[in-house]
């Protein structure tokens, strides 16, 4: 059963995405169907994972060194279900968000492309295949930012792919120094030959470098908010939500499997050093921005930092667990949260037409459902409880606290001070004053859109009220720190 | 042996001069060469560690360039479409 799910989950939108390119016109039943075949497909792998433990499969009896192998464990699963239930609701908010337009034309193969190649990214555990997930991922990524064709966009776009291209370079460079060293590209072997020669310490910087500058690590962000910010709103919810925790999933990965014990702790710190600029720096620019999606994205910069901080707090000893389970928490939460937030500020830009935040609050008020939503999502980015962003910060700051790591404390706290800034800079639009000024021609926003956004934030909560089934699920084969 | 040594210096070098080709230049032309000089730095690499000392090469590495090779032809091809849109809005 594990092959059929497992299967399903790249197959589905696979197949949906052909359909959809040869057959524009039938667009989006097709999408709903197979991001449901996603969903439903990790679900059955959660099951078999409750039931039987890890499973490695072999595809087409070809196991490694020559063939492929998948990897399923509670960390393959949980990200998983992230694509699927932030991929539902996008879904249903982009069938009204492109309708008829020329822009969903591409809009749904390209979407389902990127879901095949985020599902075949979390279940690979090969260093080559995971070259072809990341260029996939990236290459249908920036195609879909250059959907609205503006100016704006297109220059973003190029920018996005020309920096994703060269981190995928740098990581396919690191690639061929394992393979000229050990002849074998499967992780699950890998771990049991390699030994910290000079080769390797290379061969994983390289790598490190390329798969910072996709998840956009801080200074290594440039390229994120121009090109999440200026992106149609369905896509920024795609690109800030999922497409940066590919990048960062293979980090972690390697982080276990390949990286020997002897690194020096100096790494480690500086990682989690660039991680707390992304938090201060991310959230500065956030307060600072004058366009809703440009704060968001900005947003992202800051909360992509917290993940960084899991390496200085990875080696602390019995607090490691903790600071694993925070960080891959980290993302699931963030996936629903920030989701949210760009289609709730998406719903906000289209009734308006613009998305200047000066000159929003007449259309916030007109969108009481969906500056819900952008509230509820924001307790949880801020970490609040109860949500799944306060279960994610709990576990990272208790894991700094136990280790003693005070700096990392202060760093954590004063991140979700400034994010309570951006966000309440947001939310005390629903409460300013219109004044006397005629109300704006708004444009008519779907109920289904406005839902969509809060469904999204729902489960960011829900992340938070209800956090044990998924903790189980995730700790189930979690490499055991400490 | 010796061979194979130059054959990744030589990769390594391309990388770096595609590198900075991207880094330095400004024209959209140049900077899509810089990227596919890159590339093939990377895959004279990866050849490099087919060499079977004598004995049959291994074919994996020569699967990895061929898909290698696709991926650079289509990201390519992207880059270029894309720099003409950019050129038509001007």
């Amino acid at each position: 059963m594990t092959l059929w799910w497992s299967t399903l989950c790249v197959a589905a939108p696979l197949l949906a995405s052909v359909l959809l390119f040869l057959r524009p016109k039938r667009t989006a039943g097709i999408a709903l169907v197979a991001v449901t075949l996603v969903l439903i497909g990790a679900l059955g792998l959660a099951v078999v994972l409750h039931d039987s433990g890890p499973q490695f499969i072999a595809i087409g009896g070809w196991g490694a060194p020559l063939g492929i192998g998948w990897r399923i464990d509670g960390l393959t699963v949980t990200m998983l279900l992230m694509a699927g239930i932030v991929g539902w609701p996008v879904t249903i908010y982009a069938l009204d968000y492109f309708g008829g337009a020329a822009g969903g034309r591409h809009f749904w193969p390209l979407w389902m492309l990127l879901l095949t190649a985020l599902c075949a990214l979390f279940l690979s555990n090969d260093l080559f295949n995971w070259y072809v997930t990341l260029e996939l991922l990236g290459l249908s990524a920036v195609a879909l930012v250059t959907l609205s064709g503006k100016q704006a966009a297109l220059d973003a776009a190029q920018r996005y792919l020309y920096t994703g291209l060269v981190g995928s370079l740098f990581y396919l460079l690191g690639v061929a120094l394992i393979y000229n060293a050990y002849g074998v590209l499967d992780l699950a072997v890998l771990r049991e030959v390699t030994e910290p020669t000079l080769a390797v310490w290379v061969a994983l910087g390289l790598m490190a470098v390329g798969l910072l500058v996709k998840s956009a690590l801080f200074p290594l962000h440039f390229w994120l908010p121009a090109a999440h910010g200026s992106a149609p709103a369905p896509v920024s919810a795609i690109l800030s939500a999922l497409v940066v925790k590919g990048a960062f999933y293979i980090l972690l990965r390697l982080w276990f499997d390949l990286v020997p014990a002897a690194l020096p702790g100096a790494v480690s710190v500086i990682l989690g050093a660039l991680g707390a600029g992304a938090i201060i720096w991310g959230s500065l620019q956030a307060i600072r921005a004058t366009r809703l999606k440009m704060l968001v994205a900005y947003s992202t910069v800051a909360q992509l930092g917290y993940l960084a901080l899991f390496f200085p707090l990875s080696g602390a000893g019995e607090w490691g667990n903790a600071a694993l389970t925070g960080v891959v928490y980290f993302m699931v939460a963030h996936a629903c949260a920030k989701g949210a937030m760009f289609l709730a500020a998406g719903n906000l830009q289209r009734a308006a037409g613009h998305d200047n935040l000066v000159s929003l609050a007449p259309t916030a008020q007109a969108l009481p459902v969906s500056m819900f939503a952008f509230a509820i999502a924001g307790v949880s980015i801020m970490g609040l409880p109860p949500s799944g962003g306060f279960i994610a910060k709990w576990s990272l700051l208790s894991a700094a606290i136990g280790s003693g790591g005070w700096i990392w404390v202060v760093v954590m706290i004063a991140g979700g001070l400034l994010s309570a800034g951006y966000i309440f800079r947001v939310l005390s639009l629903s409460f300013s004053e219109s004044g006397a000024e005629p109300k704006p021609e708004l444009a008519p926003v779907a109920k289904s859109s406005e839902w969509a956004s809060l469904l999204l934030a729902s489960i960011a909560l829900l992340l938070g009220l209800n956090a044990l089934p998924v903790l189980d699920l995730l700790s189930i084969g979690l490499p055991r720190i400490g | 042996m010796m061979v194979a040594d130059l054959y990744a210096l030589v990769g390594v070098v391309l990388f770096v001069m595609g590198l900075s080709a991207l880094i330095l230049r400004s024209r959209d032309l140049q900077r899509i060469l810089g990227l596919n000089i890159m590339g093939t730095g990377v895959f004279m690499l990866l050849v490099t560690s087919a060499h079977g000392d004598g004995q049959a090469a291994d074919p994996v590495p020569h699967a990895m360039v061929l898909t290698g090779i696709v991926v650079a032809v289509s990201a390519t091809a992207f880059a270029l479409a894309l720099s003409l849109a950019r050129e038509r809005h001007k």
